[in-house]
């Protein structure tokens, strides 16, 4: 991979909703690259954009102007199913509410992304879950059932489905939101050595903390580019571990 | 994705809700089930029907004076001033193609004596031909000729007859007295068991038409002819034909015919549309079952796909099209339906059965009624899933995945 090449780029990124009569302009002409091999936060506070960017990142909404190239393939104009096929190859999501098939076990969520791949057959598809699982150091859960699993180790699962299809960029969306402090490093944790693995990540995040453990941070307000920053002191997650107070009560497991 | 992936998936979802899946099938069942049995009792029926009339003979046809009007009176046959006569037979026999056989019947009613015993029974003139036109056939003896025994005193017996007169002997030989005159059993028919319209077929006397016609009768009139078509299909060809030559014969040129003429193929039409009409109706019933059960597929598949909205908004993020869900909501529609059909077809032939013995009616259960029982399953899960599925398929991915 030419690390020159971004892996994502948007130009003048527009997005207009129409609520009722009136015109919200949640994007207002952002543009930004991404490389590979970056580990970027999106932040902004609410009403910023950047839940809408994060959509049109993950291919699925439109921009209403302005130009998205991911992985060089232009998704302006594409259909919902074309979208749909860069969605199953190219891009692997985590969210802040896991969205784990809930009475599904463990490898057959993480299995879930290849289903929609005709390319991968059942046994690939099953070794490959079983390696995503081993990545994120649940293989031993991979006949759990969601409510069997903390939250922490449902968004582990999550993280491998995310791995799962091999995308060209992983999108977490609060991916830290519904978790305990520890619990939140942990999870950092897992992504800065899935970066260091060489993984693109963008994360969006509202937890300036969050954001200290990547390398850049684009900053959204009002729809508007306000800050692009690189991270010089990137801090260790693991270390952040170390250092919190050792947890007073039992183990969640 | 492969068909078995889109049929696990569905037999899962389906399993996760056994309560209302149950109830879905359930709906299915009761109208496939419904349909097979009143298909079943409808062509059972229309079966039944058939048979007696086959036994009468298929290809028969009855020439009977028309009734005639007087002043304005409607006359029944009976009094009619056109009759049949020998000569009409030999001209039938001898000019018409599309019939091979010929007998005319002449009655004549009266108690048969034999000894002590006594019999009501009705003494039919025939021909030879007969035998033929009414699917009669010879069990002893022999049936008396044309020729030879034109006003021999001789007679061929049906099985009723034989066993009330000659309990336990052989009435081959014997005697039997009408109106006083001695008529020798050359023959006894075999039984036609089941009789048609309340008639025991086996209640007959036969004897040779010049018998009954002179010694009995003391007229030439010959009330009815019977006649055999050449084969199915034939019937209509033969009865204008038969009315031609008989017209000619007479020189006839009023409008109204002088004779009726009845095939049993129309007879057999006749009463096979009415059975036709009957078991139409009770499909047409039974059919709307399987519609409402069809309308409760519809209505679950609803609370399904909106019960199962973030589901499909998860499914479609990570790179499901509309077709995929819409095909995984279509399966478990037509994996109900089908499964409704396969349970409903089981029922339906179970009940049909039991009514068949235990209510004594003609069941019929056709392949044809269950093949197009499961086509019709298929094609109302398709039906009534297509909606649904479809809402599904075109739900917007952000909104689905917001959805609680």
């Amino acid at each position: 991979m030419n690390s020159m090449e971004p892996i994502l780029s948007i130009q003048n990124l527009r997005r207009d909703f129409k609520m009722g009569s009136e015109i919200v302009h949640a994007l207002r002409g952002v543009s930004f690259n991404i490389h590979p091999g970056e580990f970027v936060t999106i932040m902004g506070t609410s009403g910023s954009g950047k839940t809408t960017m994060l959509n049109i990142l993950g291919c699925m909404d439109r921009p209403t102007a302005g130009h998205y190239v991911l992985d060089g393939e232009h998704t302006e104009k594409m259909s919902r199913d074309a979208l749909a096929h860069i969605r199953s190859r190219k891009i692997g999501f985590v969210f802040q509410s896991y969205n784990l098939l809930s009475r599904t076990t463990a490898i057959e969520n993480v299995e879930l992304p290849l289903l929609y791949n005709s390319r991968v057959s059942s046994m690939e598809r099953r070794k490959r879950a079983m390696e995503a699982l081993e990545r994120v150091g649940l293989a031993d859960r991979m006949n759990h059932v969601p409510n069997q699993l903390s939250g922490g180790q449902q968004q582990r699962v999550a993280i491998a489905r995310a791995l799962v299809n091999d995308p060209v960029i992983i999108l977490a969306d609060e991916a830290t939101g519904n978790l305990d402090t520890r619990t939140s490093y942990e999870i950092m944790s897992l992504f800065q050595e899935l970066h260091a693995q060489g993984k693109t990540i963008a994360f969006v995040t509202h937890e300036p903390d969050i954001s200290t453990f990547s390398g850049r941070t684009i900053t959204l307000r009002d729809g508007l580019l306000k800050k692009d920053t690189l991270n010089e002191n990137i801090q260790s997650a693991r270390h952040a571990l170390e250092l919190l107070p050792p947890p007073e009560t039992f183990d969640e497991e | 994705m492969s068909p078995f992936t889109l049929a696990k998936i569905a037999v899962r979802a389906l399993f996760r809700n056994r309560m209302r899946t149950f109830l879905s099938v359930l709906g299915i069942v009761i109208g496939v089930a419904a349909v097979i049995t009143m298909v079943a009792m409808g062509e059972g029926s229309k079966k039944s029907i058939k048979e007696q009339m086959t036994q009468m003979g298929t290809n028969a046809i009855t020439i009977m004076p028309n009734f005639s009007r007087r002043g304005g009176v409607q006359m029944d046959a009976s009094s009619s001033n056109e009759v049949l006569d020998e000569e009409d037979l030999e001209a039938l026999k001898n000019q018409a193609q599309y019939i091979n056989a010929v007998s005319p019947l002449i009655s004549s009613n009266g108690q048969a004596i034999v000894g002590n015993s006594n019999w009501p029974a009705s003494l039919s003139g025939v021909s030879e031909d007969y035998l033929k036109i009414r699917n009669y056939e010879m069990e002893d003896g022999v049936m008396f000729n044309d020729q030879e025994d034109r006003m021999a005193k001789v007679c061929v017996i049906g099985k009723t007859v034989a066993s009330n007169l000659f309990a336990n002997t052989d009435p081959i030989g014997k005697n039997i007295r009408f109106k006083n005159i001695p008529l020798k059993v050359i023959g006894v028919l075999k039984a036609k068991g089941s009789s048609d319209f309340g008639q025991d077929q086996d209640n007959v006397i036969l004897a040779p038409y010049q018998t009954v016609m002179k010694r009995f009768n003391a007229s030439t009139d010959i009330r009815t002819i019977y006649a055999n078509s050449i084969g199915e299909g034939y019937a209509e060809k033969a009865s204008e034909e038969i009315m031609t030559i008989l017209k000619e014969r007479r020189s006839w040129t009023k409008p109204t015919d002088p004779f009726r003429v009845h095939t049993q193929e129309e007879m057999i039409k006749m009463v096979t549309s009415t059975s036709d009409l009957l078991s139409l109706v009770l499909t047409a019933i039974a059919g709307i079952s399987l519609f409402v059960g069809g309308i409760g597929i519809m209505n679950i598949m609803y609370v399904s796909v909106t019960e199962r909205t973030k589901e499909i908004g998860l499914r479609m993020a990570i790179g499901a099209r509309g077709k995929d869900i819409l095909l995984q909501f279509l399966f478990e529609s037509v994996l109900i339906s089908l499964l409704g059909g396969l349970i409903g077809i089981c029922i339906g032939i179970v009940a049909s059965e039991i009514v068949k013995n235990a209510m004594n009616w003609p069941m019929s259960v056709s392949i044809a009624s269950v093949l197009v029982s499961f086509g019709v399953c298929f094609a109302t899960g398709v039906f009534f899933g297509w909606y649904p599925a479809r809402k599904a398929s075109r739900l917007d991915p952000i909104e689905a995945l917001r959805f609680e």
